[in-house]
């Protein structure tokens, strides 16, 4: 209360949700920290379910749902969670709600859930919905963590769906199940096109993470570490 | 503050009362979904043993399709011989996997028979179970009145390879069946074999594998000729009544079933 430093961050609230710092939030994930690219956080999943563009959604929107409400979860527990067992309530939290994601998708969207269902499981041990419960949500107020927890989740999404939109494009020649390169092309029909089998395999996706890590750092300098 | 939150007592209360919140949360959920969740999958079933007979229709639209083209469900033993009990309800993936657990003996499985009729035409739907590379590999196939000529079927997978062992859950496999048949002219069980290379296709009894997913095409192959010979008996006695007939007394479980299901321990 007598310490000026101590109110001025109380008084923020009232410059909104969604203040310069707080958008900071959303945007610097997306690029200048992102948790695939830069962190390198949850390549596992990049890895695994970026064969399909529709695969890749869901699997984004899942994380995008664990990722937010589990750090909302966590940041509105902060203050009561005994420090020596963060790390298994942490883990308990985000079990919880990815079991919850895989019994609404197996109840509501069937036939996506029979395409993503092996994989949903594993977004407990994404690394990036850990990272930001223990980096962030433990050390942060509810509103700012869901909005750290959007934008982390929103900077992974981009990176899955361009993997994906390569990997069904050339080794599949669709894209979201639509088929892109004509049936006539291909050399069973007379053509002289064939599919990229290496696309559909997870060597290929983590080829193109790579690909996109160039193309990022040398777009970004920031990015460029220093020798 | 006026407790302690790192005191041992705090620490196990907040651990077990986490663990209870979330568990009751999932608990109450889990039960609050599972109609829907149970539906969809027999739904699909029914969508699957529909698409065999080569009747294509919605996830939604499957039982009343279902109710009105399957006319009758039976399950028969190792023998082909009808036993007591419920075909539509029998989880053949699971027995198949107590089976192969050796929990179940190769002579008590029971295989159920789906009897429809299409377009006039009796069929016979047969479902068919075993392994690939990655998990189970399922599928369903459609038998004409002749009780040897394949009409339609559909095949599905846990987890083959995208693009490699997860093709034979497409038309570019699944296509090849109708107009195969299971045995020869005079009876004689041939199965369907799917063959590695492409360039059978002109075998009556074959189909071509799928290139690169040649784990997955030995476990259909291996499923079809495990399975069909079990049904190939029930076909020949309800199509064809009284003529001659197999060698009975040959027929033992070890020409049926693979018997060696002691190795699971």
């Amino acid at each position: 209360m007598s310490t000026a430093t101590v109110a001025a961050p109380a008084a923020k609230p009232s410059e909104g949700l969604f203040s310069k710092k707080n958008r900071k939030l959303i945007t610097d994930p997306l690029d200048d920290n992102n948790p695939i690219t830069v962190q390198v956080l949850g390549i596992c999943s990049a890895l695994a379910i970026t064969v399909k563009v529709a695969n890749a959604f869901v699997m984004s929107i899942s994380v995008m749902a664990v990722c937010v409400l589990g750090n909302m979860a966590i940041s509105a527990l902060r203050n009561v969670i005994p420090s020596r067992i963060r790390i298994i309530a942490q883990l308990v939290i985000a079990a919880g709600l990815v079991t919850l994601v895989d019994i609404l998708l197996k109840a509501y969207v069937y036939d996506v859930s029979k395409q993503v269902g092996v994989y949903v499981g594993l977004i407990i041990t994404n690394c990036i919905i850990m990272g930001r419960f223990e980096a962030f949500a433990m050390g942060n107020k509810v509103g700012p963590s869901a909005l750290d927890g959007f934008g982390n989740s929103l900077g992974y999404a981009w990176i899955l769906v361009v993997v994906a939109f390569f990997r069904e494009l050339f080794g599949n020649g669709s894209l979201m199940g639509y088929r892109i390169i004509p049936e006539s092309w291909y050399a069973t029909a007379g053509g002289a096109y064939f599919n990229n089998n290496m696309m559909i395999l997870p060597p290929m996706a983590l080829v193109l993470v790579g690909i996109i890590i160039w193309i990022q750092r040398a777009r970004n300098t920031k990015l460029i570490e220093q020798a | 503050m006026a407790f302690d939150k790192n005191s041992n007592t705090f620490t196990f209360l907040f651990a077990a009362i986490l663990v209870v919140v979330v568990g009751t949360v999932l608990a109450v959920t889990y039960l609050g979904l599972k109609p829907a969740y149970d539906e969809n999958v027999r739904r699909e079933k029914m969508q699957n043993i529909l698409a065999a007979m080569n009747v294509k229709v919605d996830r939604d639209a499957a039982p009343e399709k279902y109710k009105e083209l399957v006319k009758e469900t039976l399950l028969v033993d190792a023998q082909g011989k009808p036993v007591e009990g419920d075909a539509f309800s029998l989880d053949v993936l699971k027995q198949y996997k107590d089976w192969k657990a050796g929990v179940l003996k190769p002579e008590t499985l029971k295989y159920p028979v789906y009897k429809a009729t299409v377009e006039g035409q009796q069929l016979y739907v047969v479902p068919v179970v075993g392994t690939g590379l990655w998990g189970p590999v399922w599928g369903y196939l459609a038998v004409r009145d002749d009780g040897r000529t394949i009409h339609g079927s559909t095949f599905d997978h846990k987890g083959e390879t995208p693009g490699l062992g997860a093709e034979i859950a497409t038309p570019i496999f699944y296509d090849q069946f109708p107009g195969k048949t299971i045995t020869e002219e005079n009876g004689t069980y041939t199965g369907i074999k799917v063959y590695k290379g492409g360039s059978e296709t002109t075998d009556p009894h074959g189909v071509d594998g799928i290139s690169g997913g040649t784990i997955t095409s030995q476990g259909v192959d291996e499923m079809l000729m495990r399975t069909l010979a079990i049904y190939d008996q029930y076909l020949k006695a309800v199509t064809k009544p009284a003529p001659v007939a197999m060698p009975e007394p040959a027929a033992t479980d070890s020409t049926a079933v693979p018997t060696e299901t002691a190795h699971a321990h």
